[in-house]
């Protein structure tokens, strides 16, 4: 069978194997939960509780501050203790953080609404608002914005991301074969909202298991599962959409632009258990995994549990531990305190032992970004030009489609940090423009 | 505890710039085998006095004379020293391949700025310093000696296929040269350029290892089997076959070891391309018309100064981008 996938790319050791076959067990809520007002992409919830105030789990705390936010919901039962700042993860900065101690079991506090299925697009997209719904596979973006293209837009395919082409995380995989029906109705809901006429699940080759239970799951004939090569960054947007329909996102433009969103293997899930299950979205599935935690796991968690509280559920660090990441090594971020609790994009806690540190030896031209760039730009040139300051000529040369993947530096015997230095052109760039306008 | 904080990627690929050098030496260490077959001991120890005092002239300028704290060994200079010992004939003294290694490095990499700096190929340029200074000793051709014991010093003189069609015509080649000789070796020549067998194994040795791109060699034999063949059509006396002009000379050495230098050689695909056609463009024209018998370093030389150029014309096309 030949496998859908798209030019470029690398393949990292996958050490998938330290937690794929680990079912998903639930984490009790902890005593005191942290969650951060900017918990999406766009402006910070706009808080609607006070210290003192008594919670149910599932009861708003935040709502949108803006057109692109999202709304914020009590991870637990309990009493608003404090309204601190804490260090955020994803700004680099310390952000305001609702700090709640749970004194009860849970309480729910549920979505209103009827039987879906007669409820309208207007309708469902504000269910999925009110849930407080956002991009799970790390972005954040609000998935009532994203489900709501504008006038003009026709989208005809949707895909769902089960590439989970991250070394390391097996949280979709899980979800996959324990959530699969969760998984089709969120879909269905989906395509009621989209009208899409086709769907599809993307699956990596090395999770077989889960595409031949999709399969069967999907059986009706109204979604194709397909079967993608196992390769970073298989499950970037714009690489998914070209190995699944052959189309092109255009630079600078949106999945919309070409017809199609995607959305990932867990906010579809999270979708089904608003609309159907009536439950906001308080808590998500990840993986705690790495070589220096000592029981690499996949847990469902409440939204705003810490570092710290994972870690000690997942057996604890192991001595060598050298780096925690909050994502997957290829895009995650490093942090160096536990006290941070966790996101709703937050996708996986990895844990890496001490490593030799390599030795940085200036460019030898091996041509090896070039090559391994899943959007066709010369990494090394950018890097070049973004450390010379020359903003121009690197956005001449494709600064602003870089994906920010990572293959780049991935790949690089010179161990250049490629990524690092387009990054930082990028936003050094949008902000010298910004101040000119 | 003590947690690490740095950019993602958090992971990197176990490659490095000492283990494609290795891999490489590696790969040329056939060509070596064979060349001290052919050509004796003398070869074998200058293949290896080449890779070492290569080594020890960068620690040097790298230590010594650039100051550098945190200078670590990357065999880069132990390949360009290989390199340009198999690019001597099988009689240079030692001190030739020293004065030239020196310009290889000294010149040619260092005053650039170093491994990756440098615009020409470090070995080439140490080649064509000592043909134009030493050109008595760097074309004191000898014919095999099949002993292992013996030198090359102990060989008859003689000439290479091409200075023979040079000279005197495609008719004397043929009585003086087999192709199963010309392709295994067993003929006269630089002590590593004369086997395009051991060369060719070398590289598929490399290309397992995903170390090089077969482009530029494949555009560089390509375009000379393609000009020879033309040229053969026009007066085979005067120019030769094209089965000649691919397994005589520094050919395979060129194309597989030395055009495809990381360094020296275009970025992108279609670049390496257009750079492989112009090496065996540049070639045949100084084989066929200039005085020079043999073309394949000026040629890739002169490929090298055009890099930044290829480099600029042609690019990879940019996911999605749409070309108006």
């Amino acid at each position: 069978m030949k496998l859908l996938t798209f030019k470029g790319g690398t393949h990292p050791p996958e050490k998938k194997e330290l937690a794929r076959e680990k079912p998903l067990v639930k984490m009790d809520p902890p005593q005191f939960v942290y969650v951060f007002l900017s918990n999406h992409a766009g402006a910070p919830s706009r808080l609607v509780v006070k210290e003192g105030d008594s919670v149910k789990t599932g009861q708003t705390i935040g709502e949108p501050g803006g057109f692109i936010s999202a709304y914020l919901h009590s991870p637990v039962t309990g009493v608003v203790r404090k309204i601190d700042k804490l260090y955020h993860p994803v700004q680099g900065r310390p952000m305001e953080v609702v700090v709640i101690e749970r004194t009860d079991e849970d309480r729910w506090q549920l979505l209103e609404h009827n039987d879906w299925e007669n409820l309208s697009k207007e309708q469902l997209l504000e269910i999925i608002k009110r849930a407080g719904i956002v991009g799970l596979g790390g972005a954040m973006f609000p998935t009532h914005v994203k489900l709501n293209p504008p006038a003009g837009k026709t989208i005809d395919t949707f895909i769902v991301n089960g590439a989970e082409c991250e070394p390391y995380l097996t949280v979709d995989h899980r979800l996959m074969l324990e959530k699969a029906e969760d998984l089709v109705l969120g879909m269905k809901i989906v395509m009621k909202i989209l009208n899409a006429k086709r769907a599809y699940i993307g699956v990596e080759s090395n999770k077989v298991d889960a595409y031949e239970h999709l399969k069967k799951v999907c059986s009706d004939g109204s979604i194709e599962v397909v079967l993608l090569k196992t390769k970073y960054p298989q499950g970037a947007e714009k690489q998914l959409i070209y190995a699944i329909t052959g189309r092109k996102v255009p630079v600078g433009g949106l999945p919309m632009d070409v017809g199609v969103i995607v959305q990932n293997v867990q906010t579809v899930i999270a979708i089904k258990q608003a609309v159907i299950d009536r439950k906001p979205l308080i808590e998500r599935a990840l993986t705690i995994t790495g070589e220096a935690i000592n029981n690499p796991m996949n847990v469902v968690a409440r939204v705003g549990t810490t570092i710290q509280q994972l870690v000690e559920f997942a057996g604890g660090l192991k001595e060598d531990a050298e780096k925690l990441i909050m994502g997957g090594p290829m895009t995650g971020i490093a942090v160096n305190r536990l006290d941070i609790p966790i996101l709703k994009g937050t996708s996986g806690i990895t844990v890496l032992p001490h490593e030799k540190e390599a030795v940085k030896k200036p460019c030898i031209r091996c041509t090896n970004c070039v090559i391994s760039c899943p959007m066709g730009l010369q990494p090394y040139l950018l890097y070049l030009l973004g450390n010379k300051k020359k903003y121009d000529q690197a956005v001449d040369e494709g600064l602003m489609a870089c994906i920010e993947c990572g293959v780049c530096a991935y790949v690089c015997p010179s161990k250049i940090d490629h990524v690092r230095v387009i990054k930082l052109t990028k936003r050094v760039y949008q902000a010298l423009r910004g101040g000119k306008k | 505890m003590k947690l690490l904080v740095s950019e993602a990627p958090h992971i990197r690929t176990q490659d490095s710039v000492r283990s494609i050098m290795l891999d490489v030496l590696l790969a040329l260490a056939p060509a070596v085998a064979i060349a001290s077959f052919f050509f004796g001991w003398y070869a074998l120890f200058l293949c290896l006095f080449g890779a070492v005092s290569g080594e020890l002239i960068e620690w040097f300028i790298m230590k010594v004379l650039r100051k550098q704290k945190e200078f670590s060994f990357d065999l880069s200079a132990a390949v360009t020293g290989l390199l340009l010992a198999m690019n001597l004939p099988p009689t240079a003294p030692w001190w030739l391949l020293l004065i030239g290694l020196l310009v290889a490095l000294g010149v040619a990499k260092h005053a650039f700025g170093g491994i990756g700096q440098n615009i020409f190929n470090p070995a080439l340029v140490g080649r064509v310093f000592l043909l134009i200074s030493f050109p008595t000793l760097m074309t004191k051709w000898t014919n095999p000696v099949r002993n292992f014991s013996k030198s090359a010093w102990d060989a008859m003189t003689s000439a290479t296929a091409l200075g023979v069609l040079k000279n005197e015509g495609f008719s004397e080649v043929v009585k003086r040269f087999s192709y199963v000789d010309l392709f295994f070796g067993n003929v006269g020549g630089c002590i590593g350029e004369t086997s395009a067998f051991v060369l060719i194994l070398g590289f598929i040795y490399l290309l397992y290892r995903k170390r090089v791109n077969p482009i530029i060699p494949a555009a560089y034999i390509g375009t000379v089997f393609g000009f020879a063949s033309i040229m053969y059509l026009l007066n085979a006396e005067r120019f030769g076959t094209p089965l000649l002009h691919i397994l005589s000379g520094g050919l395979f050495l060129g194309a597989l070891f030395m055009a495809t230098d990381m360094v020296t050689s275009p970025m992108t695909l279609k670049g390496q391309a257009v750079f492989g056609v112009g090496c065996g463009v540049v070639t045949m024209i100084v084989r066929l018309f200039a005085g020079y018998p043999e073309g394949v370093s000026l040629a890739i030389l002169l490929m090298n100064a055009l890099v930044p150029l290829i480099d600029r014309i042609f690019k990879p096309k940019i996911f999605g981008e749409v070309k108006v």
